[in-house]
């Protein structure tokens, strides 16, 4: 049974239809890569998939559980909408830490808001923070557990929001361009994390502009193009035998820019 | 007229800008928060209303709202039923919270979307977006404007005189009408302290927040 399954989902602002029926499926510990041109709906999609936007039409079903349906239209409370949040976990192109709290603290606060709920059942403060601080270490940055996002550079930052989305075990770790806002020299160590988590069986999906690293990583590619999933299947499908003429013409066109 | 008597009767006067001045602080901070958001409302009657009161407020000049706070409640009900001290505080306290309001509300939304949405995805409520990470980042954003309008309340409080409260200047000014001169120079050198002291404060909460950056 896959762990999300996406059916149909759509979405406008206002008249303008950004995702147009988006299906696809994925496996417990499978990485998929979404590349696409600019306004192609990638971002929105991770927006949807996370309940940071409502999508008008379609179903999302994480682990056998329907947390999205259009069709059963009952406005969800907010308590709704937040645990369902939980399911996924989003780091942002522009990493969005908190800047007035340390590093471990932007680690922990949401876990410890959500600890205390549980009153006495809930994790203490001390096991949070030891939790974090493994999570810390997994990235390469336990040394900067007291420092402030100020201080340190974007790839570091970047490492630490991906710290702090796995602070809450989510199902599935979505990233929206993790590397875009990163001069090159500091992209291949927030790759070399996702590499990682890749290999203690994350799942996640990756909104990326690097192509290598998309083909290197992932189990599965979708080529979104003016909101529809243009092309599906392996790296190798998708990048050496890519049927679509749209496809085929983004690549070129990548390449271009690379040389 | 000697200098310790001219002091005694000053601090008579600096007893009420002191009062004035605190109670205003006291009370305007949390109402012009209050204000702020119902000028953010999503319901937006309630936007427009709020808005079109601070623009009330804040064109029509303080001097004039103190003096009808005075006198109107109590010309329509028969009886006056503000006292003079409690005109003065409710005339300031709604002045002073509309300008707060307008800061806070600049301060507000001059925070980069990516915060609430990073708190939203963490699984946070609304309440702890604001309070957990919002509030900290505005208070840094709005101190040096929050400072330029806690130093201006200092120098507004002499604006009761206006309905016959004697605060310091109005208590200085008295000697002056006997042609002593001097407390008006103790007066200001009193203004100046007061100010200085904010400054220093201020300051002090500045630096204390200069460990990171919004
Ligand atoms: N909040 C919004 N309100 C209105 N239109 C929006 C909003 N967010 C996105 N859009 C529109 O949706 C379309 C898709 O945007 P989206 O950000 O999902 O594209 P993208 O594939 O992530 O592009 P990029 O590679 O540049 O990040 C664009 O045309 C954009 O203008
Ligand atoms: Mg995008």
């Amino acid at each position: 049974m896959p762990i999300l399954e996406v059916k149909n989902l759509c979405k406008c602002f206002g008249k303008n239809e950004v995702l147009k029926g988006i299906s696809f499926s994925l496996k417990k510990g499978e990485v998929l890569s979404i590349i696409g041109s600019s306004g192609s709906g990638k971002t929105t999609l991770l927006r949807c998939l996370n309940f940071i936007e409502t999508a008008e039409a379609g179903q999302i079903t994480v682990d056998g559980k329907l947390l999205f349906d259009s069709n059963v239209c009952k406005k969800q409370s907010d308590k709704e909408i937040r645990e369902k949040r939980l399911h996924f976990g989003l780091v942002f192109q522009s990493f969005n830490l908190f800047p007035q709290y340390t590093v471990l603290k932007n680690i922990t606060l949401a876990k410890e808001l959500l600890e205390a709920k549980k009153g006495n059942d809930g994790l203490s403060k001390a096991q949070i923070e030891a939790q974090a601080k493994k999570l810390l270490d997994r990235v390469g940055l336990l040394e900067k557990a007291s420092s402030y996002p100020c201080e340190l550079s974007g790839g570091q930052q970047q490492r630490v929001a991906i710290a702090r989305a796995l602070a809450l075990s989510p199902d599935i770790l979505c990233f929206d361009e993790p590397t875009s806002a990163l001069d090159p020299e500091l992209t291949g160590e927030v790759l070399k994390v996702i590499k990682e988590l890749k290999d203690v069986g994350t799942t996640m999906i990756i909104v990326t502009h690097e192509m290598g690293f998309a083909k290197n990583v992932s189990d599965k590619i979708i080529f979104m193009a003016d909101g529809i999933i243009e092309e599906m299947g392996t790296p190798e499908q998708v990048f050496e035998h890519p049927k679509s003429e749209k496809t085929k013409a983004f690549f070129e066109k990548s390449f271009e820019n690379i040389v | 007229m000697g200098f310790w008597e001219v002091t005694l009767s000053l601090i008579g006067g600096l007893k009420y800008t002191c009062l004035i001045f605190a109670l205003t602080l006291l009370l305007a901070l949390p109402l012009g928060l209050v204000i702020a958001f119902g000028s953010m409302s999503k319901f937006k009657p309630l936007a427009y209303l709020v808005k079109t009161f601070v623009w009330i407020i804040r064109g029509v000049p303080l001097m004039l709202q103190v003096i009808i706070f005075f006198y109107v409640p109590g010309f329509l009900l028969g009886h006056p039923i503000l006292s003079r001290f409690s005109s003065v505080i409710a005339a300031f306290v709604i002045n002073y919270a509309c300008y707060f309001s307008e800061i806070y509300r600049g301060g507000i939304e001059s925070i980069a979307k990516g915060q609430y949405e990073a708190g939203q995805v963490l699984g946070m409520t609304k309440t702890e977006i604001f309070f957990k990470v919002i509030l900290m980042q505005v208070v840094k954003r709005i101190l040096a404007p929050m400072s330029n309008e806690v130093i201006t309340l200092v120098k507004d409080t002499a604006l009761a005189r206006v309905i016959l409260i004697v605060e310091v200047i109005q208590a200085a000014q008295n000697y002056a009408g006997y042609g002593l001169m001097w407390p008006l120079f103790y007066t200001a050198v009193f203004y100046l302290a007061f100010v200085g002291i904010l400054t220093l404060i201020f300051g002090y909460f500045e630096k204390k927040l200069s460990y990171y950056k919004v």
